[in-house]
């Protein structure tokens, strides 16, 4: 290998044979080269730890101890704790109160940002400036803006003739609060993925509908939005799968409590109890369990999608 | 919400004339195309909703730089100010040499460069492949790189931590690089650019004349890709910048925190930090990336829809 690499750079030519075989190798390794560096970090950091992770879930460990095997013990064990349950189902209400007000305002905006506009490029940049704050610091300007005692959301609840809400220790408000975090950083970013969607939208569509004397509103739901549908169904299994891993927004709004998911465990996520069994209790077992737990939810939305798609390809082809 | 979704603009709606178009054979396009969906001037009640929607974007921003400039006692007293006090420049005087932003800045623009130079050269060749060059499993590759981008990184932090710690590297930055070095998301953004932007004539001519792969690379692939390229390097800046779970798990505030951990620790200790001090370090830590957006929102904007279209 070495004589051939300093022939191809040096003077003389190779010999033929030599270079249509150096040649045809480089043809055939150079595609298994330059997808190399993915597959094998993937494996390294993405594959193998995620099988070691599912080998952990079945097995008794503590940081730093040896393994003992316990079979689905673990998995037994979550299913009757309390807090897992509690986790599962906080995880699933912030998820909805944060996913489909989100989404549903990505649509309106996207909407409005399809017109005509002057200053076009200042509000797309603006409602995507949240995109660019990291959760850490949009969680902390928030637990701010949401505080009980100084807050300014409770200020201005307070000249509407409200009393001020306790955002942070009762559970509802807490859920709704870190929601708006959520809900916050994401919107701009989906409005913008809906505006692509729509600009791509054939303009035959909308004169049709138009011909046919359909309303503004009714071009938006008839044409827009099953002509976007695809696009839709993207982002929903996107910021789904992304309030299943709910991790950042709930600790750090929870300030010194934030870890355990507020005092009593209100705003608590799968997330945040897998951190806690596995760094605060040191049961990487458990905690691994519950990483699973998460994949076996995933997958399953995953499932719900690809079923959804399909139905959705078969009555296209019915109707047509 | 149903009221943005209406958005009744005070253009024409649709008039009996309109009906009576219906029934004439083939209307002209260019008549009917002023009525019709995104052609559509934005009315008043467009402009009042999307400077409401830009508010809101904007106003957490505007009052983290407020509390930033104010003393601690008086950001946690109601009402909360409003308007930019005169603290600003001993607030970050003090971020930066007491609580060590300044090495967290460091550290994070460390991080994320490497990070998003790795993922645009690996992804780039990656791309590459999967877009012009034949090779046996392309199809099969191509679907598991996809399937990868579900897997969340709470399924591999407990293994990664176990690694990490073995090898010593708890605090250190190479435990933040290394999994990130190159993203299937950016190996599917690169495929799906070149597969359109680059005629594989062009890969075939360079290989007649003799043209080793590296070569081809460098003087074709590149340069097309280049545009695709630098939207790539900076999505992925900003998301390594802003990220936090494994960073989080993998270094300590005391130790070498990227931003996102120094001010995670900053915020757990919220009885003992001052509260002005903690929202200078997410100013600290927001205020680079905003500047990039505002410098170059409009091909970020561009990149995020391109990759969004194709999905």
């Amino acid at each position: 290998m070495a004589t051939s690499v300093r022939a191809t750079r040096g003077g003389s030519p190779p010999p033929a044979g030599l270079r249509s075989t150096l040649h045809r190798l480089d043809l055939k390794a150079v595609p298994y080269v330059f997808v190399a560096p993915f597959f094998l970090t993937f494996a390294a950091f993405g594959l193998f730890p995620l099988v070691y992770t599912g080998w952990l879930s079945l097995h008794r460990v503590e940081l730093g101890g040896s393994a003992q095997w316990k079979g689905l013990e673990n998995y037994g064990a979550l299913a009757t704790s309390e807090f897992f349950w509690n986790a599962l189902a906080n995880t699933f209400t912030i998820g909805v109160i944060s996913t489909v007000p989100q989404l549903l305002m990505a649509l309106g905006l996207a909407h409005l940002l399809n017109y005509r506009l002057r200053g076009r490029g200042f509000f797309r940049v603006a409602v995507l400036a949240p995109y660019a704050t990291s959760i850490a610091a949009a969680t902390l300007v928030f637990a701010q803006l949401f505080n009980t005692d100084y807050g300014l959301i409770n200020t201005v609840l307070g000249w509407a003739g409200f009393e001020p809400v306790a955002w942070e220790s009762s559970k509802w408000p807490a859920q709704i609060a870190i929601s708006t975090i959520v809900t916050w950083r994401w919107t701009g970013y989906n409005a913008l993925i809906y505006l692509a969607a729509m600009q791509a939208v054939p303009q035959d569509l909308y004169e049709a509908a138009a011909l046919d004397g359909a309303s503004r509103l009714r071009q938006f739901l008839s044409v827009t939005i099953p002509s976007i549908r695809p696009t839709i169904l993207f982002t929903v299994i996107v910021s789904t799968n992304g309030s299943t891993q709910l991790f950042g927004e709930p600790m750090l709004f929870g300030g010194s409590v934030g870890i355990s998911g507020g005092s009593g465990n209100q705003f608590q996520t799968l997330s945040l109890l897998m951190y806690e069994k596995g760094w605060v209790t040191g049961a990487l077992g458990q905690a691994s369990a519950i990483a699973w737990v998460m994949l076996l939810l995933l997958l399953l939305i995953g499932g719900v999608h690809t079923l959804i798609t399909r139905s959705h390809h078969k009555r296209k082809k019915s109707g047509s | 919400m149903a009221r943005t979704l209406d958005t009744p603009t005070p253009t024409p709606t649709p008039t009996p004339v309109r009906t009576a178009t219906a029934a004439a054979p083939a209307p002209r396009r260019g008549l009917l195309r002023q009525s019709a969906g995104r052609q559509h001037h934005a009315g008043p009640l467009t402009y009042v909703l999307l400077g409401l929607a830009a508010l809101v974007s904007l106003f957490p921003l505007y009052w983290n730089l407020v509390a930033a400039s104010h003393r601690g006692e008086r950001v946690v007293e109601a009402p909360a100010p409003l308007l930019p006090g005169p603290r600003l420049f001993d607030n970050l005087a003090f971020a930066w040499n007491q609580v060590d932003m300044g090495e967290a800045l460091v550290n994070t623009t460390v991080v994320a460069g490497l990070v998003s130079l790795s993922t645009v050269l690996f992804s780039t060749l990656a791309g590459f492949a999967f877009a012009k060059l034949p090779f046996k499993g392309r199809g099969a590759l191509l679907a598991l790189v996809v399937a990868t981008m579900t897997i969340p990184p709470q399924l591999s932090v407990i293994p990664l931590y176990q690694i990490i710690t073995g090898l010593g590297w708890v605090d250190q930055l190479q435990s933040v690089v290394l999994p990130s070095l190159v993203a299937a998301f950016g190996v599917f953004f690169m495929r799906q650019y070149l597969i359109e932007a680059l005629p594989v004539e062009l890969v075939e001519a360079a290989r007649m004349d003799g043209a080793h792969s590296l070569r081809i690379i460098w003087h074709v692939v590149f340069p097309v890709a280049r545009p695709a390229m630098a939207v790539l390097g900076m999505l992925v800046f900003v998301q390594a910048w802003n990220d936090f779970f494994w960073p989080f798990i993998a270094l300590t505030p005391d130790g070498n925190p990227t931003l996102q951990v120094a001010l995670a620790g900053l915020g757990a200790g919220a009885h003992t930090v001052d509260q002005a001090v903690v929202l200078t370090g997410a100013l600290i830590s927001t205020l680079p990336l905003l500047l990039v957006f505002a410098v170059l929102g409009k091909h970020i904007v561009g990149g995020i829809t391109a990759g969004a279209v194709k999905n």
